[in-house]
């Protein structure tokens, strides 16, 4: 199938279970706001390394947040329910507690929850004071700017990561303004989040590796420069440049609606090819295949 | 459908009703409702003595008519509402753990005392020891919300240790005394004495006040929590303002005869 002069392949995106928190900062001004949501999200690219992936969700306006300030929605995604309330503890207490003026919130409601400012309310040495109301309990920890409120609980949910595509371009340049149009579009979708810097990521990895200590090594397939040697290379002759876009989401629909964005967007002159990374569907529990993306549009 | 219960006698002295509670009510006939007992002073009488029935009871009962000396009404329930459309007398929603009572006139003392959730309105002024804890006892109000709209009498959130009472208008005297922890908003003036012996908890009041000396000056500063709490106000119908939500605090901590980790936040004029 083609769009405009891309040809779409037809593959799938192989994309696994995950867990998935959504952290509502606020604070004194936007701009505030925005330090700790790069700051919590930074390093926070794959589980492969990071032991999470995170993203900004969107901007929020006053009007949309708890306690009527700028906002920033943050989602975060971890392998188990567990291991996001440890990140979510390790991150709103260095990130965000440590930002002036800020102010953190739980954004999801679901049935399963973790502890976070109950945990971190013990940085407050005693001092710590718990406020209810109307069915939450937040805490208030003296720090030196005032105090930091922090909600006690946060719903987690299970969620979807390593949704993806692949953009084939003629050249860096093409294939730069072809992934950013694709991200642009991408984060127009609630629920979505694009760990990567900005969205995008150059090193996309397999499984495994001729070294043991590693689980995950280059994409060989996909690298431009192997082309003449990777024995299973995807890169064709007109291909110079690869890049791809990963995206988790609070759930499969959500992934599916922006990959299909990102996919209409990239698709133009220069963009030879649009495929996805998958590892032969035997890892992930979900397989997008890009043809039931586009195949109604 | 709801019940409703109307007085077409008004008692001559006070008449306790602690069996009007959607838990005691619900399913029951309108002869049922009746036949349920109330005290009328050192008397045994009847609901239907009172008030004339009709409808059922499932989850909410409107109560119309001067109930100014009707007392227990709403005692320990657990679900549910009650709509009392013009005044009720003493100890309304005592105990109480869930629902929600609202009172569109006044109402006199001990409301909510020792209640642990679910929350009671109240439209016009209140009268002493809101959410307070009974003579004799330690633990005050244990959680829930008591909103009133005008002006409350003394001893507000005596012994309180959770939830949140507020005051639309005044208080008396002693708010907050003996306080274990909870929150009071005055939106008005605070009286004498407030805080006096309090652990822990919160008293915000929208006015400057005079404090007692066993209260010392922290800082002026903005508390994060405050704009929760006054937001919800707001929903709730409190005249809060922009000054309220944006202005500065002054925190005093106390009281120091006691743990000392109690606070007032007074608005900065």
């Amino acid at each position: 199938m083609r769009i405009q002069a891309t040809e779409i392949i037809d593959t799938f995106a192989e994309a696994f279970e995950m867990w998935a928190a959504r952290i509502i900062i606020t604070a004194e001004t936007h701009q505030w706001a925005t330090a700790a949501a790069q700051s919590m999200t930074g390093f926070a690219t794959s589980v492969i390394g990071c032991k999470c992936e995170a993203g900004i969700e969107r901007d929020l306006t006053a009007d949309e947040t708890p306690d009527r300030r700028p906002g920033i929605s943050v989602l975060l995604f971890a392998t188990s329910s567990e291991g996001i309330g440890k990140r979510l503890v390790e991150r709103v207490g260095q990130s965000i507690m440590t930002c002036p003026t800020t102010a953190c919130f739980n954004g999801l409601t679901s049935e399963s929850d973790v502890v976070v400012g109950g945990q971190l309310r013990y940085f407050g040495d005693g001092y710590q004071i718990s406020k209810q109301l109307d069915g939450r309990r937040f805490w208030r920890i003296p720090v030196m700017d005032g105090e930091f409120l922090v909600e006690d609980r946060f719903g987690v949910q299970p969620a979807v990561g390593g949704g993806n595509i692949l953009i084939l371009g003629k050249d860096m340049q093409t294939t730069l303004r072809a992934a950013k149009a694709a991200t642009k579009a991408m984060r127009e979708v609630p629920g979505v989040i694009l760990p990567f810097p900005d969205g995008v990521v150059r090193s996309g990895s397999k499984p495994g590796s001729r070294y043991k200590a590693l689980f995950a090594s280059t994409n060989d397939p996909y690298c431009p420069t192997l082309r003449a040697i990777a024995p299973e290379t995807k890169v064709n002759a007109d291909v110079n440049s690869v890049l791809e876009i990963v995206l988790d989401g609070l759930d499969l629909n959500a992934v599916e609606v922006a990959m299909r964005h990102g996919i209409y967007a990239a698709a133009r002159r220069g963009i030879k090819q649009i495929s996805a990374g998958n590892y032969g569907g035997d890892l992930g529990q979900y397989q997008i295949r890009l043809y039931d993306l586009i195949k109604d549009q | 459908m709801s019940l409703k219960l109307s007085l077409h006698t008004v008692p001559e002295v006070p008449l306790e009703a602690e069996s009007i509670t959607p838990d005691r009510l619900a399913d029951l006939s309108e002869a049922d409702i009746a036949a349920l007992p109330v005290h009328h002073g050192n008397q045994q009488s009847s609901i239907g003595d009172f008030f004339s029935v009709s409808g059922n009871g499932n989850s909410e009962i409107q109560i119309e008519g001067d109930l100014t000396r009707v007392k227990l009404i709403g005692v320990g329930m657990t679900y549910g509402r009650i709509i009392i459309e013009g005044n009720v007398g003493l100890h309304v929603g005592a105990a109480m753990s869930g629902g929600e009572i609202i009172v569109k006139g006044d109402a006199g003392d001990w409301v909510g005392p020792e209640m642990s959730g679910g929350r009671i309105v109240v439209k016009g002024n209140a009268g002493h020891l809101v959410g307070s804890v009974y003579r004799g006892g330690r633990i005050g109000m244990r959680g829930g919300e008591i909103i009133i709209h005008g002006n409350a009498g003394n001893e507000v959130g005596n012994g309180m240790r959770s939830g949140l009472i507020a005051i639309g208008g005044d208080c008396g005297d002693f708010t907050g005394v003996n306080m274990l922890a909870g929150t009071i908003i005055v939106v008005g003036k605070l009286g004498w004495r407030c805080g006096a012996g309090m652990k822990r908890g919160a008293i915000v009041s929208m006015h400057d006040a005079e404090l007692l000396p066993t209260f010392s000056y922290a800082c002026t500063y903005q508390p994060a929590f405050l704009r929760l709490y006054l937001l919800h106000l707001n929903e709730l119908g409190l005249p809060i303002s922009d000054a309220h939500m944006n202005g500065q605090y002054r925190r005093f901590s106390g009281d120091a005869v006691e743990l000392n980790r109690g606070e007032a936040l007074l608005l900065k004029s």
